[in-house]
């Protein structure tokens, strides 16, 4: 997940006949499903993707800490706290292996995180939602991660090697998260009148935003068709919002929940759930900055980095110092 | 005193430390000055939590309380015996490395000998728990050094750290009855010996660090229950749920 609008900087989908020799060659072990590797010849278009969406994807991880520890100190058991540190735990080991990845591609992660922190770069739209309640940690676990593992999952056979073998790892760990998530939500569900009314609440809240996870409805997603025929997209955006909403729909009902969407009933011709129109002027706002929690997340990420300045600088130091007192040993 | 009560007075003591630490470092989730910290950070305290279950998990069975999240989401103040270091504020990075420093070079040797506890139960959480703290101080001792001998700003920050914690070091080597009645029943080592072994670290440490201690003042009072204003506020935030849906469970 978390890469909602991703521009490609291809011309346009090119035939084999039209491509140059190294192109060609390229675009046909994409087409025979060969990994393509850092080393490897690859169109600077195809680079340039994937540069903005691995890391789009990897600053979404690290923004992403924010709306779930906002929790960790009012986690309600000592069992919940444990399972909440880890889970915000691997979102952190997650932006660090797709930073891994994106590095190959040669940017290094102090870029990125600069054009993280001057705006230029993107986080999923989704982490600009407040968390007000613990039923929010249920909710972003069950529909967040739920959403996130329904993109991750035919990322794994992504073209690009390292981003494949990243997601690979991630995809294990997100469908931990999802149950822990579903988990807290039978809980509150089987529990008093005033926590089912929390996690009612909570899905109230989150159900729009999670269904924007994957991105503009395909007619407006220009760049999609070259995504796709680089191998860096398998599905459309439409396609793997409709499995979510097919998945998610018996979820609520096992919950005794109902989905904040009076169009959604089961068609079956389609052997689907239909939904209704999505607010896409909130989503585009979202992007652009205006959300809820835009300007806090950012401001979260500059003072850790502010912050940490001395602690980053003082290390290199000691590291210098280190390395003068060995070679005045010799 | 008999036995039982002991051990559950030990036991509060040692879990109530690793929770109020846990939930102060947990804090950093998100915020820390790089990433790899944000994953360390996390992994300290789940450590720390996953202690406390333990702790807390024996002290409530040798108690009235239905279970360990009873005891740390349901005890008042002054009913929370951990030392006043652990529930000192973050401040700033320097401030929660060298915190974690001065209480990981008392918790590993703790430990250590609390794996020859008279008290299986005791033994056994000890077992567990000090693979963990010996990683913790090592890593704790490592920044200590490298910060406190880096730049001139990280020198500073680090000595101003010491000079607002070291005064609440002395609380976790000074004995008082319950401790002196720990010795003497075999369930916990004498506090003198360890905290031959914890100047013994912080001086060598510090030393490499090039930092020095400039204060002899000791403040103490957790152990009784005595804590500072800051603790009422970690209970507020740490509490809350628990407080506001009764009965509720999650």
């Amino acid at each position: 997940m978390y890469a909602q609008e991703v521009k490609s900087t291809g011309q346009g989908v090119k035939s084999l006949e039209e491509m140059a020799p190294d192109e060609r060659a390229f675009q046909e072990k994409v087409n025979a499903k060969i990994k393509i590797e850092p080393k490897d010849w690859m169109p600077e278009g195809y680079r340039k993707t994937l540069v903005r969406q691995i890391s789009q994807h990897a600053h979404s991880e690290i923004v992403g800490q924010l709306p779930e520890g906002n929790w960790i100190s009012r986690a309600p058991t000592l069992e919940r706290k444990a399972i909440l540190l880890a889970k915000v735990q691997d979102e952190a080991g997650h932006g660090l292996y797709l930073y891994c990845a994106a590095e190959t591609l040669g940017v290094s992660r102090d870029q990125m995180t600069e054009q993280l922190l001057a705006g230029k770069a993107k986080y999923s739209s989704i982490f600009n939602y407040p968390t007000l309640t613990w039923a929010d940690i249920g909710a972003i676990g069950w529909l967040v991660d739920g959403a996130a593992i329904m993109n991750q999952v035919p990322l794994q056979r992504c073209s690009y090697g390292p981003y494949s073998r990243a997601m690979i790892r991630i995809c294990k760990e997100e469908s931990f998260h999802q149950r822990q998530g579903y988990d807290i939500m039978m809980k509150l569900c089987a529990g008093t009148a005033e926590q089912k009314e929390m996690a009612q609440d909570a899905l109230n809240r989150w159900w729009q935003p999670a269904l924007m996870m994957f991105g503009p409805p395909d007619g407006d997603s220009v760049h999609s068709a070259q995504s796709m025929a680089w191998g860096i997209k398998q599905n459309s955006n439409d396609e793997l919002r409709q499995k979510f909403v097919n998945e998610t729909v018996p979820q609520a009902e096992y919950l005794g929940l109902t989905p904040p969407d009076p169009d959604v009933n089961w068609n079956e011709d389609k052997q689907g759930y239909d939904y209704g129109e999505l607010d896409w002027n909130e989503f585009y706002e979202v992007l652009k900055g205006n959300g809820p929690c835009n300007k806090e997340r950012l401001e979260a990420r500059q003072k850790a980095w502010d912050d940490g300045e001395w602690f980053r600088d003082g290390l290199m130091a000691h590291a210098r110092k280190r390395e003068m007192r060995k070679q005045a040993a010799e | 005193m008999a036995n039982d009560t002991l051990v559950r007075e030990l036991a509060l003591r040692m879990g109530d430390n690793t929770l109020i630490l846990g939930q102060r470092v947990s804090a950093w989730c998100g915020h820390a000055p790089v990433l790899e910290e944000d994953i360390a950070l996390a992994n300290v305290a789940l450590d720390f939590i996953g202690q406390t279950r333990l702790w807390l998990g024996l002290a409530a069975d040798l108690g009235v309380e239905d279970d360990a999240d009873a005891l740390a989401f349901l005890r008042d103040a002054r009913a929370f015996k951990n030392c006043l270091l652990v529930e000192q504020p973050n401040g700033d990075f320097a401030h929660t490395l060298m915190r974690q420093f001065l209480f990981d070079a008392w918790h590993l040797p703790m430990l250590a000998a609390l794996k020859q506890s008279s008290d299986r139960r005791v033994a056994e959480i000890a077992e567990k728990s000090a693979k963990e703290a010996a990683y913790h101080l090592e890593r704790s001792e490592d920044y200590v050094v490298r910060l406190g001998d880096g730049s001139d700003e990280s020198h500073a920050r680090m000595q101003a750290a010491l000079d607002t914690l070291y005064p609440f070091a002395g609380e976790l080597t000074t004995p008082d009855a319950n401790d002196e009645a720990f010795a003497e029943a075999g369930l916990a080592p004498e506090l003198s010996v360890i905290g031959d072994i914890y100047q013994a670290t912080l001086t060598r440490v510090l030393n490499e660090a090039t930092l020095s201690p400039t204060t002899t003042v000791v403040r103490k009072g957790g152990k009784q229950g005595l804590h500072s204003e800051d603790f009422g506020f970690i209970l507020a935030d740490m509490q809350w749920l628990q407080r506001a849906y009764p009965g509720a469970t999650w």
